[in-house]
């Protein structure tokens, strides 16, 4: 039990930090092709995390400990978020800790350590992006909060493997309404949080239309390569937790080495699924005014609030 | 066309200006000269249709070279006047802004580098203390510099914006940084080693600059060009017209994240650039234009116009289409007509906020060379500056293929005389970011003594921080893009 837990962790962890760079790799391809360009290939982020590993490390002048700290941090805390949350498994040695509050406050410690970075850099973009991030996690972070609980209203427990386990032995829930709000809540929620099309343009070069980007203009070298490593897998772990709060079927829920392998993979296959949906949606969306996000990012936690109202009340509890 | 020249002493002249400019012309250039004996300001007023060129020209003593300002009279002769104290030392009396425009503070002082005896340029001079920016203050106001080099391909300019939250209070354009001397080195060239110089003054803009200075030349030389070269003409500057217009279409798509929109107009951009080189031997359309006609080495096909115009048309349906994209062009960085009047707004950004200013209209050179109307809308905001720029495309494709139908490819030049009928001549032509004018001066041999080519960026640059005003910052690349103002060409 607890070797293949143990494992189950490991491949967990493994999997998100390798996969990240491939999963941004699959998602940029796809957009490419759909816009009738040849794209760079699936392997290029990886290409650019060596490339951008292979160089100095440079700091600017004047920034201190939170500047520094910051990229292992957020590497860091998406790591233990990729091994607390039922990805490949809900068996794991560590399940028992997989509290969605501790998930979320780990998301936001990342978010912070990051704008933190962002204002230590002492640029004008780098605390007018901290500014605006912060402006969107104060409404996202709820959401995920919200929309989460909402699912574990019928479980009883804000134990993410228990709520994924719930779900799959009454798979009734997640068509429910409850279900379906929350479902549309957390989605929006994590293009926001992943800073993806209609919030933020990843791949924009107009530093002050940036939101992400802008707080980390001042990284370079090992640093930029563990931001942008963070950030993939960040994008891979909120992907991975909503395919398994939503769609949770083969995901491990014994700890046998087959389910284990069977769960990777199915993992693996709708993570980039769903990578290349919102990739191909992206395609037809545009940014949307800066002043507008907050109206979608509080029109997604009104989801997330009706999704709890309606477990509630149709639940019967 | 009516074209008059007037001698007159510096006093009348504020007189003599408000009078021109209550007629209803505008001041398209002010250029300062420095003859034997003493210094000659040109003045150069114009309106039309009908085609009216009125030249003031004010003598002035060489060792003190100084003109009463004619600021408080048009905004653009205040900025002309700057631009020429700078550069030739001739000071405006009693300016309002007093502080360089052209020369960075790093400039030697007394140093004026279109001076006949200004020499080489020397080594950078003592700062001349800081640039005045004039720093906002209040309760959360606080300052984003960006620049002078950017991400990405863009030109040099530095802007300072104040801001509260995410609203520009106030945007300082700080240009100036690609000052290449072009005036100075059109002295002393020929007529076609300065054709050479004019279609580079701003690269995206060689047929414009190219045509203009044609047109100043042969008005100089008393030629009168074949129908048939004008038509030329006519069809390659509408080419000119048309790639810049599709690639800012698809780059204003990309500055709202629409990205598919702009791999598609480029897509049509390298249509229009190879048809381009098929037409005349060069991508960016070279060599067509030349002094007394124009060369094609083919006409371009109208069937392949016509697929573009309905290719186009899908385009510019579909951003206009999409709610976001329609909702963040709508109401951005709106420009007030009477604000642009005031400015002397040219081109496009003048029609999209409701003026009509067209110098394919105003200032002929053939009678075929333009669409029915102008293109104009009212709002003045991102999304008129589109429309209107969609709406000239469509135009120039029609037009472009009316005139192929008429034209054959060849050689339709009629030689220069050897020696030029008079001594100076004015062109005026509506190049795609709106009218260019430039006048030359050559000696009886036909030596280039003096040439000043304007840049309608030149009097468009002021329009963009006015538009700004409540704009909130994240919005600003796709004001400045839909402006899309040159650096090259403002600042020679």
């Amino acid at each position: 039990m607890s070797v293949i837990g143990a494992a189950a962790v490991a491949v967990q962890v493994g999997g998100v930090v390798a996969g990240a760079p491939l999963l941004c790799g699959l998602m940029r391809q796809v957009r490419a092709r759909l816009e009738g360009r040849a794209g760079a290939g699936v392997g290029q982020p990886w290409r650019d995390l060596r490339k951008l590993l292979r160089k100095e490390a440079v700091t600017s002048l004047g920034t201190g400990p939170a500047f520094r700290a910051a990229p292992v941090l957020l590497v860091a805390t998406t790591a233990v978020v990729a091994a607390l949350v039922p990805l490949a498994s809900t068996a794991t040695v560590v399940s028992g800790s997989s509290d969605l509050i501790v998930v979320v406050a780990l998301l936001a410690l990342g978010t912070v350590t990051l704008a933190l970075a962002g204002l230590d850099s002492g640029t004008a973009f780098g605390g007018m992006g901290a500014s605006r991030e912060m402006t969107l996690a104060a409404l996202v972070e709820p959401t995920i909060l919200v929309s989460v609980f909402a699912l574990s209203l019928p479980t009883g427990s804000t134990n993410l493997p228990a709520i994924v386990s719930g779900a799959l032995s009454d798979p009734d829930r997640l068509v429910s309404p409850a279900g379906l709000l929350a479902t549309a809540a957390l989605a929006v929620a994590v293009l926001a949080e992943t800073g993806r099309l209609p919030v933020d343009n990843p791949s924009t070069h107009l530093e002050l239309t940036m939101v992400h980007e802008a707080m980390v203009l001042e990284y370079a070298g090992p640093d930029l390569a563990l931001v942008e490593l963070g950030a993939q897998m960040r994008l891979t772990v909120l992907l991975g937790l909503l395919a398994s709060l939503f769609a949770p079927w083969g995901i491990a829920t014994t700890a046998s080495a087959g389910a284990l392998a069977i769960g990777l993979a199915v993992c693996a296959g709708k993570v980039a699924l769903l990578g290349a949906v919102l990739a191909a949606a992206e395609v037809f969306w545009a940014k949307l005014r800066l002043f507008r996000v907050p109206e979608l990012l509080a029109g997604s936690f009104l989801l997330s609030l009706l999704a709890v109202t309606a477990s509630y009340f149709l639940s019967g509890a | 066309m009516n074209r008059r020249t007037e001698e007159i002493g510096a006093p009348e002249l504020p007189c003599q200006v408000r009078k021109l400019l209550d007629s209803g012309q505008r001041l398209a250039l002010v250029a300062a000269h420095h003859d034997e004996g003493a210094v000659r300001v040109v003045y150069l007023f114009v309106s039309g249709p009908p085609d009216t060129r009125t030249e003031l020209h004010v003598r002035l003593d060489p060792d003190q070279p100084s003109v009463p300002t004619l600021a408080h009279l048009s905004f653009p002769a205040g900025r002309f006047e700057r631009e020429m104290r700078d550069l030739h030392g001739v000071v405006p009396r009693e300016h309002p802004l007093p502080h360089r425009l052209v020369r960075h503070y790093h400039w030697p002082r007394g140093w004026y580098p279109m001076r006949p005896d200004a020499g080489a340029a020397p080594p950078f001079g003592e700062q001349e203390g800081p640039y005045p920016f004039l720093a906002v203050e209040g309760d959360g106001v606080y300052e984003i510099p960006v620049g002078p080099v950017h991400a990405g391909l863009i030109e040099p300019g530095h802007f300072r914006f104040s801001v509260v939250g995410e609203t520009i209070i106030r945007l300082k354009a700080r240009l100036w940084f690609v000052h290449k001397g072009i005036e100075k080195l059109f002295e002393g060239r020929d007529a076609a080693g300065g054709m050479r110089l004019a279609e580079r003054v701003s690269g995206d803009t060689a047929v414009g600059h190219g045509l203009a200075y044609c047109l100043a030349v042969e008005e100089a030389y008393g030629v009168e060009v074949s129908e048939e070269a004008r038509r030329a003409r006519a069809l390659v500057l509408e080419l000119e017209r048309l790639h810049n217009h599709v690639a800012d279409l698809g780059a204003l798509c990309n500055d709202v994240g629409h990205g598919v929109l702009n791999s598609h107009a480029q897509r049509i951009r390298e249509q229009l650039l190879r048809l381009a080189d098929a037409t005349t031997g060069h991508r960016l359309l070279r060599g067509a234009v030349v002094p007394g006609g124009a060369r094609l080495a083919s006409v371009p096909d109208p069937a392949l116009l016509a697929r573009v115009a309905v290719d186009l048309g899908e385009i510019t349906d579909l951003a206009l289409g999409h709610a976001t994209v329609r909702d963040r062009f709508t109401g951005t960085a709106a420009l007030g007509a009477q604000a642009a009047r005031d400015l002397g707004c040219l081109g496009y950004v003048a029609r999209a906020s409701g003026l009509s200013a067209d110098a394919r209209f105003g200032h002929p050179f053939t009678t075929e060379g333009r669409p029915q109307v102008p293109a104009t809308q009212a709002s003045g905001d991102v999304l008129a500056r589109f429309l209107v720029r969609a709406e000239e495309a469509q135009a120039s494709l029609e037009l472009a293929a009316r005139l192929a139908a008429e034209l054959r490819p060849g050689d339709m030049t009629v030689p220069l005389p050897r020696r030029p009928a008079g001594t100076s001549g004015t062109g005026i032509a509506e190049g795609w970011r709106g009218a260019i004018t430039t006048r030359v001066e050559l000696t009886p041999d036909g030596t280039l003594t003096r040439v000043k080519p304007v840049d309608p960026s030149f009097f468009n640059w002021p329009a963009l921080p006015v538009a700004l005003a409540d704009t909130i910052v994240p919005d600003f690349p796709l004001a400045n893009k839909s402006f899309n103002l040159s650096y090259a060409g403002n600042d020679l």
